[in-house]
């Protein structure tokens, strides 16, 4: 029954988000900020993640790949297309979820209990659309493009580590790159990446927006946030690619 | 004036406000008093309309503020000031922008005119010079005071504080209190405050209500309110000794037996120290 109940008002919450915005310029400042924060925000941990993602998929790969009759370009096909698939949209994401995930259940949950978003409404401010919203937008344009950066980077660490190892040379690994790519995979990873982006802003809002209490409060929400967000965001990964695949 | 009839709210079976009914004077400083659970906060954020009444009607000027959707109470909303328990200072913005932001949302003055607006809501208050201070690094008083400064910015018609005093020293909350009153007088505001400081009804209660439980049990003036033969309210007001024996001493004063030494207004006005920036 608490489900159903949290669902209906998570799902209020979309919908109190579609208002005419009381000042368009004072929105589009904070979808800026936003758009900042979590997206050049997390610029870094993104880089760090990808390249030893695709580092570590390369050696992996070389050590399971044991037999001569396979061609050493067929570990850059494999690299390229597991960052594709699953590294750069699923773990990044669910890292994101953890990192962008956080700061808005914390940044919502402290402006609740500190009466800063009553502040707001008395204001007579639709808070929903103007905190929320602009967040959610924020992370769909942002979150995909981390995505994209990740997708880059991961091959670019996959060829890096190819050659720093000695396993297959940077020719080899390019070669292989470009052997049977499908972009279809492109195109399903930014479809995994939306609906991700989706859920790591809008589930952590939600319980942001609603806690209830002080400080302790805020951090178990922030906690239950990102353990709802990544079981969702595994559950849609599941769907999306029996659905698209 | 607001008014509100038969305010009835509930939260998971337990009544917090039971059928209340009041009228706040217009221009005058309105008190809710009580002990902490009586339900002042709760009314008081049901008059914003942060919270649902169960039952009854609030009105401004007339005007059902219950019975209006979303988009009709913004225009009320926009008449209407609010200093919180917490100051509730925006975090990240320095005193400036806490104080520009409904300027930004809601004019399109230029950048010169609401900084101009600004710099003269915070002499007001007393905060000359702390435009590029930020929340972190104010006093809990001088937080108040930024609150009061934003509330006024838009020049409301009504303004609420809740526990204005919580907190402070006894000095800061005499300023606090002498603050909202003048700015009542000087705006023509109505003002409504939730309070248990005793300073304050004496001080500054043109009309005060006393909640208990719930309900109303009392209301009227801060004169009246010495002569009160409630007994809930004189065992909540005047609850130790000292105030017992000061309420003696007023009411001795009030009948002419004992003259009226006290200037009012030297008492939170131009002999109190001021509270250190």
């Amino acid at each position: 029954m608490k489900l159903f109940t949290e669902i209906g008002r998570y799902l209020l919450m979309i919908k109190g988000m579609f208002s005419r915005p009381e000042n368009m310029k004072m929105y589009w400042k904070e979808f800026m900020h936003q758009c900042s924060e979590i997206g050049f925000g997390s610029l870094g941990i993104v880089a760090i993640i990808s390249v030893f993602i695709g580092a570590v998929s390369t050696i992996q790969t070389a050590y399971q790949l044991v037999t001569p009759l396979i061609p050493l370009s067929t570990i850059a096909q494999i690299v390229r297309d597991t960052v594709i698939l699953e590294f750069a949209p699923t773990l990044v994401c669910i890292v994101l979820a953890g990192v962008v995930g956080s700061k808005i259940a914390s940044e919502l949950g402290n402006m609740r209990v500190s009466e800063q978003i009553d502040a707001l409404e008395i204001m007579g401010i639709n808070t929903k659309a103007y905190l929320v919203m602009p967040k959610i937008v924020a992370s769909l344009v942002m979150i995909p493009l981390l995505v994209i950066f990740s997708m880059v980077l991961g091959i670019l660490g996959g060829r890096m580590a190819g050659s720093a190892a000695g396993i297959l040379s940077v020719t080899t690994f390019d070669k292989g790159l470009l052997q049977e790519f499908v972009p279809y995979n492109v195109f399903f990873a930014l479809a995994k990446a939306y609906t991700f982006s989706f859920i790591i802003s809008s589930v952590p809002a939600y319980y942001g927006y609603y806690v209830k209490g002080g400080a302790l409060e805020i951090g178990q929400s922030s906690t239950k946030a990102v353990v709802t967000s990544c079981i969702l965001l595994l559950f849609a990964d599941y769907v999306l690619s029996a659905l698209l695949l | 004036m607001i008014e509100f009839k038969n305010i009835r709210k509930s939260f998971d079976g337990r009544t917090v406000i039971d059928n209340a009914s009041a009228e706040m004077k217009a221009g005058q400083c309105n008190l809710i008093i009580g002990a902490s659970g009586s339900g002042k906060t709760v009314l008081m954020k049901c008059m914003v309309g942060l919270f649902e009444p169960d039952q009854g009607e609030i009105l401004y000027s007339g005007q059902n503020f219950t019975a209006m959707n979303n988009k009709e109470r913004t225009v009320i909303r926009k008449e209407i000031g609010m200093l919180f328990q917490g100051s509730a200072l925006f975090d990240s913005m320095s005193v400036q922008r806490n104080i520009m932001f409904p300027l930004n949302m809601f004019t399109d003055w230029s950048y010169k005119k609401k900084t101009d607006r600004v710099n003269e809501v915070l002499e007001r208050v007393n905060l000359k010079d702390t435009n590029k201070k930020f929340p972190s690094e104010l006093s809990g008083g001088m937080k108040k005071r930024v609150g009061i400064a934003r509330a006024i910015v838009l020049n409301p018609k009504y303004l609420f504080c809740d526990e204005p005093n919580s907190g402070l020293d006894p000095i800061t909350s005499l300023l606090i209190d002498k603050l909202i009153k003048e700015i009542t007088v000087e705006y023509n505001i109505t003002t409504v405050v939730n309070t248990h400081d005793m300073n304050s009804v004496m001080e500054i209660g043109n009309y005060i209500l006393y909640m208990h439980k719930g309900k109303k049990e009392w209301e009227g003036s801060n004169k009246e309110i010495i002569f009160s033969k409630n007994h809930l309210l004189n065992e909540f007001i005047f609850a130790s000794d000292f105030l017992k024996d000061a309420k003696e001493m007023r009411m001795l004063e009030e009948t002419g037996k004992i003259p009226n030494l006290r200037n009012a207004d030297d008492r939170i006005g131009h002999s109190s120290p001021s509270e250190p920036s």
